[in-house]
């Protein structure tokens, strides 16, 4: 049996991961040179509760679910996770009563440990919320996490595991004969498979055209976000929500694993074509400003490290389309908009074990291994543990990122372990994630890649083709 | 390992060797460390000439005025460790560092914290657009192109018309690179004046005073950036938008003291006496880590009067000199030291925070001297004679204020 998974986020890595754990050949297909570099990369990594999802959705089903395996998932492949807990602040009579249906919502659900909580216990909890807050909804399951870690960790753990990725692989076709998927063709040629799991993200409406499977309009709906640098992240304990709109779960404040604060996102809605529009524009940045100021008035703008955005996939009738379809060994991982990264390891699960494994009378192997260990960071190793590893490798004690202090040996780590850009470096070990962002170490990094790559400078990238940093040398 | 000294000096560019080197010759144990793998700093890639004017009375490039300050370093008998990133810093007083030996820690009675500054990054500025490849601090520019010998564009647009910009569009210029221009937000330019005329007008590349960066453009690769013009406040006119067709943004908008493994001790900023003794005894700071200097040559000047100061401090243990603190009054955009040890000498630096002709500067009652002209990029240098520190100790605090006539 050979499965083919199309999409390298966080939904198609941990499908490529959990398929592995069967005896079948397992591929896995990216147009990025790396994975996570699509929707996973810019997200507000957090890990929902589940109580704004309408009971009966899948996207209820799917985040309460999720959300519990969050915990030992983040165990089994160190990725970074916390709970933190979130409130969802009320601010006049009308959000109160927004307040009360969804902690009505969250217990249909199924979400545990809900609380509503009066003006006093709010600013108790979170002293720098704005005082004119009138009420919150506490949910103590919600988490945080780096999304593109996930996706990492799962990508190794799949890939140690037999799974073959194909990254900077386009798929461009898919063949299905009787009603069956046959193949599928990429720029490098056709692969001869039994199924094909569509994780495709923002093109999943085109990669199941391609399949001659309808699929709903996927709307690029736009997010910017603003990034505060360490220590901003000091300022609040528990990820920040104002009540929800029908269309959005509004501007957050969110705390970061790294200690930062992400402010954001916004909420618009693109032309279905615009895939990569994933600019910033001014009226976003000042609506991000506003909606976290009224959340905290004193946020420490002077930290700001950068602004960007991200483009969720919306599909049109608002939930997620997981499943078996009509073309046999088609199956759909897509629509993942908000909260998708929560319910990626339930969707991942449920395709896996419910639906591909009894269709295609899968044997699970004898020999998974679950586990996956981080890249070590020395800034958070004991004296001890780093003296050793300076013994053992000096590269351990040569510091390339001075804001993050980080080794030349987590960074050739990194590149062993897949990455190919300057992004890929820096979203695996923050080196360039500091507030210098990269003009200390970006020339080293740049070496460093060209030397374990075998490239020459021209050819390193900030993400992929196209984003060459350099135009050559200064005289040939 | 452990190492044990009588003066730390963090930082191996100009003011860090300058402090070493004094330190040294004062008959202190003294050890330098340097993160990265050789000495010199920002002036290895200084590759221009204009350094030593004042130190050395003749014109000399970057690495040759480091060249000539390491060399006095190692006469004066410093013990140098490049490769050495300090991690952290305890009261004890104890350093914690990182390098191919292993982690060491240097045990010091005093420490001068020359660590120089950082660019502020693209980040901060809450610019609108895309997020492509080709947006570089001029700093990074510099060392791609001086060190590295890498070129990072074809047509590049500068963003700040600070020194570093100012020198980046020349280099990038006599490097084949077509520099569109210089967008500057202020109405005057950051830099020098010699560095407006000798890298701007000298090459025919434009200056857009009043001009910010709108938008980016680009996928990838940076295709283009939309400059706008800025009203008084420095919001952007509708209407004045013009789009550039570059595939390289440069930016030069501004130096960050680097003082991160101290910030913990220094919750409210950075103070110093005319010591250059910070309100930790113990801490001395010299170079862009305390202020922004335009010169290289003040900057080895206050290095050596760190680097003395904290041999003596090491050896004697005096208890901290009472001071007189300085208060920064009209027109006083920046100004250190910020205290006066009565009794001893001083030199106080300021800026403007806008050209001024014919203006007076007063320190108090007891100093005053005309000038013709001040620029912001221009420091300006005050000697106060010891007589004049004791008179103004009778003050509560000094005022130092700039006058316009």
């Amino acid at each position: 049996m050979r499965i083919a998974v199309i999409g390298g986020g966080v939904v198609g890595s941990l499908i490529a991961r959990e398929l592995a754990r069967y005896d079948a050949e397992i591929l896995l297909f990216d147009r990025e040179v790396e994975v996570g570099f699509g929707v996973t990369k810019a997200n507000s990594g957090i890990i929902h509760a589940g109580f704004h999802d309408e009971p009966g959705t899948l996207r209820a089903r799917f985040c309460v679910l999720g959300n519990a395996l969050y915990p030992e998932l983040a165990e089994e492949l160190e990725f970074s996770f916390r709970r933190t807990g979130a409130l969802v602040l009320a601010f006049d009579a009308e959000e109160e009563e927004t307040l009360k249906r969804l902690w009505e919502q969250g217990e249909a659900n199924g979400v545990p440990g809900l609380a509503l909580l009066s003006r006093e216990e709010v600013l108790a909890k979170e002293p720098e919320v704005n005082p004119a807050v009138r009420a919150g909804l506490f949910a103590p399951t919600v988490g945080i996490t780096a999304p593109w870690e996930v996706a990492q960790a799962a990508a190794e753990n799949a890939q140690a595991n037999g799974a073959e990725f194909h990254l900077g692989e386009e798929v461009f076709g898919i063949e299905v004969k009787n009603g069956r998927v046959q193949a599928l063709r990429t720029q490098k040629g056709l692969y001869f498979v039994d199924a094909v799991v569509n994780a495709a993200g923002l093109f999943a409406d085109r990669i199941s055209e391609m399949a001659g499977v309808p699929f709903p309009t996927l709307i690029p709906r736009r997010g910017e976000y603003i990034l505060l640098g360490e220590p901003a992240g000091n300022l609040v304990h528990s990820v920040l929500f104002p009540t929800p709109s029908p269309v959005s779960k509004g501007i957050l404040v969110i705390p970061t694993v790294d200690g930062g604060l992400l402010l954001g996102p916004t909420a618009e809605d693109l032309p279905p074509e615009a895939k990569e529009a994933t600019e910033t524009t001014s009226h976003g940045l000042s609506q991000v400003l506003r909606g976290a100021g009224k959340l905290v008035p004193k946020l420490p703008l002077n930290q700001a490290l950068k602004t960007f955005a991200g483009l969720r996939p919306e599909p049109e009738n608002g939930d997620f389309v997981v499943g078996p379809t009509k073309v046999r060994g088609f199956y759909q991982a897509g629509g993942m908009r908000s909260p998708g990264l929560t319910a990626a390891p339930a969707i991942a699960q449920f395709l896996a074990h419910e639906v591909i494994a009894p269709d295609l009378a899968l044997k699970k192997k004898t020999a998974f291994n679950p586990k996956r260990a981080r890249i070590p960071r020395a800034a958070e190793l004991s004296e001890e543990e780093w003296e050793k590893l300076i013994r053992e490798d000096l590269r351990w004690g040569r510091i390339v990122c001075f804001c993050n202090t980080v080794t030349e040996a987590e960074v050739v780590e990194a590149i062993r372990r897949g990455a190919r850009t300057l992004d890929g470096v820096k979203f695996r070990t923050r080196a360039g994630f500091g507030r210098c962002q990269g003009s200390f170490c970006m020339a080293k990094i740049m070496a460093i890649l060209a030397r374990e790559l075998g490239l020459g400078p021209e050819r390193i990238t900030l993400r992929g083709p196209g984003s060459e940093l350099i135009f050559g040398k200064v005289r040939p | 390992m452990k190492i044990s000294v009588d003066v730390v000096v963090v930082g191996g560019g100009a003011a860090g060797m300058a402090a070493a080197k004094a330190a040294a010759e004062a008959g202190a144990k003294t050890l330098l460390l340097e993160r990265e793998e050789r000495l010199g700093g920002v002036l290895d890639q200084c590759i221009h000439p204009g350094f030593g004017l004042h130190r050395y009375r003749e014109e000399l490039t970057g690495p040759e005025f480091a060249f000539r300050l390491l060399s006095e370093l190692e006469r004066a008998g410093a013990e140098i460790q490049s490769g050495a990133t300090v991690l952290s810093v305890r009261p004890s007083p104890e350093l914690l560092v990182a390098s191919e030996k292993g982690l060491i820690r240097v045990e010091a009675k005093a420490l001068v914290w020359a660590a120089g500054a950082r660019e502020r990054p693209f980040g901060p500025l809450l610019i609108p657009g895309a997020r492509p490849a080709g947006i570089f601090t001029a700093g990074l520019a510099q060392k791609l192109v001086n060190i590295h010998g890498l070129l990072p564009g074809k047509r590049a647009l500068i963003l700040g018309s600070g020194d570093i910009g100012l020198i980046m569009a020349r280099r990038l210029h006599l490097e084949g690179v077509e520099v569109v221009g210089v967008a500057e937000i202020k109405p005057f330019p950051g830099g020098l004046l010699r560095n407006v005329v000798q890298c701007l007008e000298d090459f025919g590349i434009p200056l857009f005073l009043r001009h910010t960066v709108a938008k980016i453009h680009g996928g990838k690769r940076l295709s283009g950036v939309t400059l706008v013009e800025v009203d008084e406040q420095g919001q952007p006119i509708s209407g004045t938008e013009k789009f550039f067709a570059v595939d390289t943004l440069v930016l030069s908008v501004g130096l960050i003291p680097e003082v991160r493994p101290l910030e913990s001790l220094f919750p409210d900023g950075v103070k110093v006496n005319s010591f250059f003794q910070s309100a930790v005894p113990w801490i001395f700071f010299a170079g862009n880590a305390l202020e922004i200097f335009d010169l290289v040559d003040t900057v080895a000047k206050i290095g050596e009067e760190a680097g003395r100061s904290a041999a003596r401090y090491a050896q004697e243990k005096p208890p901290k000199p009472t001071a007189v603190p300085l208060r920064k009054g009209q027109n006083v955009a920046v100004l250190v030291p910020h205290e006066l040890v009565p009794g001893e000498p001083a030199h106080l630096f300021l800026r403007v925070p806008r050209p001024l002709s014919r203006a007076t500067i007063r320190v108090a009652d007891v100093y005053a001297q005309n000038h013709v002209s001040l620029r912001p990029a221009e420091m300006v240098e005050i000697a106060l004679s010891p007589e004049a520190t004791v008179e103004l100790a009778r003050l509560p605090q000094a005022d130092v204020e700039v006058i316009p006539a």
